[in-house]
């Protein structure tokens, strides 16, 4: 499932973006293909991140996938319910499994994310 | 099954410790003493016998189940290699014995055994010159890899990457990136080899070298070997083979000979030393001459009076990669087989184990899909048919139904390449019988799979316990009885 | 043919039903490859290789009385322990990737990680590394891994073989390593405190120390925590039977090496490397981990758990490139532990240390034999000075019958009349006595 309005990558993140906060997370299909999430591991508040670094980590049983930054800014906030309750990724993934939000500093990162339409012809393609 | 701790009652002794003969009781200064003794069981000998007999029972091994996992070569494990190794004259010796002025006289034997095992897996593979340090198969790649490293050095390269197939064991990049480099995956073509083409887009001067499992992990010999090992060396790159699946081959082709400049074995997957649930093994690494002059130290020499010494004095070595020799006793294993079947044997090794892989492969291909319809070496790879897939049957169902025919599973989800994998390695010690009673069950299950699915989504049936929680394991983790 | 299930008349029965021949099964490599005959010897018969075996077991000297240790004991070796570990059901076995089949191995390492725990006083351990050494260099990996910095500080009473390995593992790494040294048989408090800052991963001692002094490391646990830096802590398994825990001094990893518990000393392997660490550094170890859980019908079963972090999910980015471990000998360590119990293993660190105090007193009453060191308190090992070369020393008593310890100038310069004198529960009083005896006549 794929969320018009939203902006997408290739690794498989999406992000909300309202006025200079952008909101994190894993898109669906990346959600399925770990199966039932274990274990998150979240950036730290206040880290600056540069598009395309590593922020994170989700673990299932069978699987462990880096979670790269869609954009670059600054981590303003964490969603510490991952921490004891990481499987509202798999329930709900666009919505409460938000990762982490982020203040943008580079506004031209966002013309290397991709479109719902163009995430969706990507995932046709795998 | 209760754990051990359960069983425990106050007072209860297994073995008895003798009385001191000395009249001294040393009483240490307070502060350096734990406060209570550690909580201990306390249990009779026959209490402590009778728990892991139970345990044990609730094992597979080689002894009780035809084990046919993919890559992981589990053959028979010959007793006599256990007799040997239990030989006082090679269990009781003090590893620091021949660091004694004068003491390599005290240790000829054990030190006989390495020197001859490094000659035979030199002729084995090619190669100049073998350490018989690494501890195990990932071990001897992390050893491979600081050569590598020691040699690019040396050279004053300034190189930065190393390639790896995307097929690759895991340990493979692992490996690689523990010992300081960056991993470039490199992918492979749809009939499961090398994409020379992909290679030659990552071929720069800061590649390091290339890391091959050959044959590789989809139990196929690539006919590029070769033109890849070339293509390396041309930047100066050193070529790693990763000898994992050496059973293919043992006796019938040689690493060295296909340009690779490093190699490591796996004693207890082509050499026939027990995997004891997990460990131990170990991963000679043998490297050709441009390259001897870096492996670790010590080094077994034989001097012309044809008596055996530690030799350390080796200026460009990598140094320590063990506290000693290696892992002697599963060696000395090892070196018994390799004298027991000689120079016949090892191609009889290879030709059967080759044999049998296919005879699996030619008839399951009917009912399972074959990741590749090629002949392969010395283990074969499927998955299930479109017919199981659609009544939701996956790799690890059939796995499970296996179980309660009396086999232990084909090695499951690996190579990561090949969707739903399944890897079959019957290896040369299995007889035709057990090959026809095994292709048999798979037919079976295969079947039911599409007329009751439901009878293998319930497997195993048969075992103390059904499908573990490993999603439980993970959120409420439970790693020790305190 | 030894080993190899089909017959020749099986082998062709099999090509002819799947309509291949061994040329063609062998033809994907090509033929300038395929190397004809090797220059090995004939198959030996198990008859005749036991005579071989035998006779190069026959020249490895195993008649010396040993008071020779560095890390690596005699120690007594129960005959259980042997009957156990050899079932083929434990030892043919593989790594437990299937737990339904592997609930003997898999229990048998929940239960030896409880042990590992319970003897060192920490949370959690894993199912084993290689040995004590690359266990310990293990722990110093974890320990950048967790403060992000990369200086670490190692005193000289550390296992100089280790420190080597630890060395040669990281020359093509950015890793400053300080060394501070060890003068008056503890470690020295002075020089690790001075370089101890909030650049500093971890600070790696060793206790008992590999002179044998003995220490209690908590003053140095405190102030590596107020710079952010962790303590790792190398012990010696049976000496924990009376020594304070690593855990109780406050560190965070404590590794070493197991071969104490039930190996034999084998000849370099295969050893029994342990780690225990705190829970909340658990995903940041290496290695296999065993976890209680409940199976499809709730019976209480074990699996490997936080597989996310080993190399066959993470590759390049896992904790460790290990897959392989010591499984039979962590299994061969429990069974150990579980045969000498809680009053077993108490008596025989105290057997150890009696016989090693009664040792130290007769040998320092020879005239020109002296303790090398000021410090007080050893366990079972001790340093002594002789009034020649201690290396020549030990070669006159090998001919007197005695593996008298080890010339600590072969890794510490400036120690060429120094011997390390290592005493287990297995020396008798009459042993000590003669030893002694032979030690004056050689001086």
């Amino acid at each position: 499932m794929v969320i018009k309005g939203l902006l997408y990558t290739k690794e498989h993140e999406w992000a909300k973006v309202e006025g200079d906060i952008a909101t994190i997370g894993i898109t669906d299909h990346a959600q399925e293909q770990l199966g039932e999430v274990t274990f998150v591991e979240l950036p730290a508040v206040g880290r600056e991140v540069v598009q395309k670094d590593e922020i994170g980590v989700v673990e299932s049983t069978k699987a462990a996938s880096d979670i790269f930054s869609p954009i670059t800014g600054t981590v303003t906030e964490v969603n510490t319910k991952l921490k004891t309750s990481p499987e509202i990724i798999n329930d709900d993934c666009y919505g409460q499994g938000w990762f982490c939000k982020i203040r943008i500093t580079d506004k031209a990162s966002l013309k290397n994310l991709l479109d719902a339409a163009q995430y969706e012809e990507y995932l046709k393609g795998l | 099954m209760k754990l051990i701790f359960e069983k425990s009652a106050a007072g209860r002794r297994g073995v008895q410790t003798a009385k001191s003969d000395v009249a001294e009781t040393i009483n240490i200064k307070k502060e350096f003493l734990r406060d209570k003794p550690a909580e201990i069981t306390e249990l009779s000998e026959l209490d402590v016998v009778r728990h892991f007999t139970e345990l044990s029972r609730r094992n597979f091994g080689v002894d009780t189940n035809f084990y046919p996992l993919g890559s992981c070569t589990m053959k028979y494990n010959p007793k006599v290699t256990e007799r040997i190794a239990s030989y006082p004259g090679f269990a009781h010796l003090h590893p620091l014995l021949p660091q004694l002025r004068g003491g390599g006289m005290l240790t000829q034997g054990a030190l006989a055994v390495l020197y001859e095992m490094d000659l035979l897996l030199r002729e084995i593979t090619g190669m100049a010159g073998f350490t018989m340090q690494p501890l195990a198969g990932a071990h001897g790649e992390l050893t491979g890899i600081m050569i590598m490293a020691a040699y690019h050095r040396d050279k004053k390269n300034k190189k930065t990457t190393v390639l790896i197939p995307d097929s690759a064991h895991g340990t493979n990049p692992a490996s690689a990136a523990i010992a300081g480099y960056k991993v470039v995956p490199i992918a492979s073509t749809d009939k499961g080899v090398m994409n020379i083409d992909a290679l030659k887009k990552n071929l720069n001067d800061e590649v390091a070298g290339l890391m091959l499992t050959c044959p590789n992990t989809l139990g196929l010999f690539d006919p590029n070997v070769k033109e890849i090992c070339d293509l390396i060396h041309s930047v100066d790159g050193v070529t790693y083979c990763d000898g994992a699946n050496l059973n293919a081959i043992v006796g019938k082709a040689r690493p060295a000979d296909f340009g690779f400049d490093i190699v490591h074995i796996n004693l207890h997957k082509t050499f026939a030393t027990p995997h004891g649930g997990g460990g131990p093994g170990a991963g000679p690494v043998g490297v050709t001459g441009k390259l001897v002059d870096y492996l670790p130290v010590s080094v077994v020499i034989k001097r012309d009076d044809g008596t055996y010494a530690l030799e350390y004095d080796r200026p460009k070595s990598i140094g320590y990669i063990a506290p000693f020799y290696g892992n002697f006793a599963v060696i000395l294993r090892a070196y018994v087989y390799i004298l027991m079947l000689g120079r016949e044997g090892l191609v009889r090794v290879s030709e059967n184990a080759v044999l049998n892989a296919n005879y699996v492969r030619v008839k399951l291909k009917d009912y399972f899909e074959s990741a590749v319809d090629t002949i392969c070496k010395h283990e074969c790879v499927f998955s299930p048919s479109k017919e199981m897939l659609d009544s939701g049957i996956h790799s690890l169902d059939v796995a499970k139904a296996l179980i309660d025919r009396g086999f232990h599973p084909p090695t499951v989800y690996f190579p990561t390449t090949v969707k739903e994998a399944m890897m079959i390695e019957p290896t040369e010690t299995e007889s035709k019988e057990t090959l026809d009673a095994f292709i048999e069950a798979m037919k079976d299950i295969a079947a039911i799979s599409v007329k009751s699915p439901e009878k293998i989504k319930a497997a195993p049936v048969t075992t103390p316990v059904c499908r573990p929680d490993e999603t439980a394991a993970v959120k409420n983790l439970d790693l020790a009885c305190l | 043919m030894p080993f190899i299930a089909n017959t020749d008349e099986q082998r062709r029965q099999m090509l002819a039903e799947i309509g291949l021949s061994m040329e063609r099964l062998f033809s994907d490599i090509p033929k300038k490859f395929q190397c004809g005959r090797l220059n090995l010897p004939q198959g030996l018969t198990e008859q005749e290789v036991r005579e071989t075996l035998a006779a190069m077991a026959g020249k490895n000297s195993i008649d010396l009385t040993l008071f020779l240790g560095g890390g690596f004991y005699d120690h007594f070796i129960p005959a259980a322990v042997y009957s156990i570990i050899s079932r083929s059901e434990f030892y043919t076995a593989y790594t437990p990737y299937q737990p339904e089949v592997s609930q003997g191995t898999l229990q048998a390492i929940y239960e030896y990680q409880s042990m590992i725990c319970r003897l060192t006083d920490m949370q959690v351990a894993n199912a084993s590394l290689y040995d004590g050494g690359t266990a310990m260099y293990e722990a110093m990996m974890m320990t950048l891994r967790i403060t992000g910095r990369n200086k670490v500080i190692i005193d000289t009473s550390v296992n100089p073989i280790y420190r080597v390995m630890i060395e040669s593992y990281t020359r093509n790494l950015e890793i400053e390593h300080v060394q501070t040294q060890c003068t008056t048989g503890q470690v020295n408090r002075e020089q690790i405190m001075a370089k101890l800052d909030n650049e500093t991963a971890a600070v790696i001692l060793q206790n008992p120390n590999f002179f044998g002094c003995i220490d209690d490391f908590s003053d140095i646990a405190e102030a590596a925590h107020k710079q952010g830096a962790l303590l790792i802590v190398s012990c010696y398994p049976i000496s924990l039977g009376i020594l304070k825990t690593p855990g109780a001094m406050g560190a965070d990893i404590v590794t070493g090496e197991g071969q104490c518990l039930g190996l034999p000393m084998s000849f370099g392997g295969p050893y029994l490397g342990f780690m225990a660490t705190k829970m909340e550094y658990v995903r940041k170890m290496p290695g296999r981990i065993i976890g209680r859980t409940v199976d499809r019908n709730g019976n209480q079963c074990f699996v490997m758990t936080l597989q996310a972090r080993e190399q066959h999910i993470r590759r390049e980015k896992a904790t460790s490139n290990i897959c392989s471990n010591e499984a039979l000998c962590a299994m061969t360590a429990l069974v150990y532990i579980t045969l000498m119990g809680k009053e077993g293993l108490r008596q025989t660190a105290q057997l150890c240390a009696d016989k090693a105090s009664y040792a130290y007193s007769r040998l320092t009453a020879i005239p020109g034999v002296k303790p090398h060191f000021g410090a007080k308190w050893f366990f079972n090992e001790f340093v002594l000075d002789l009034p020649k070369d201690a290396a020549d020393v030990i070669v006159k008593l090998i001919e007197k019958g005695f593996a008298a310890g080890f010339p600590l100038s072969r890794y510490y310069p400036g120690m060429k009349n120094s011997m390390l004198v290592c005493v287990t529960e297995k020396r008798t009083k009459q042993q000590i006595g003669m030893f002694a005896e032979a030690l004056e006549s050689v001086l």
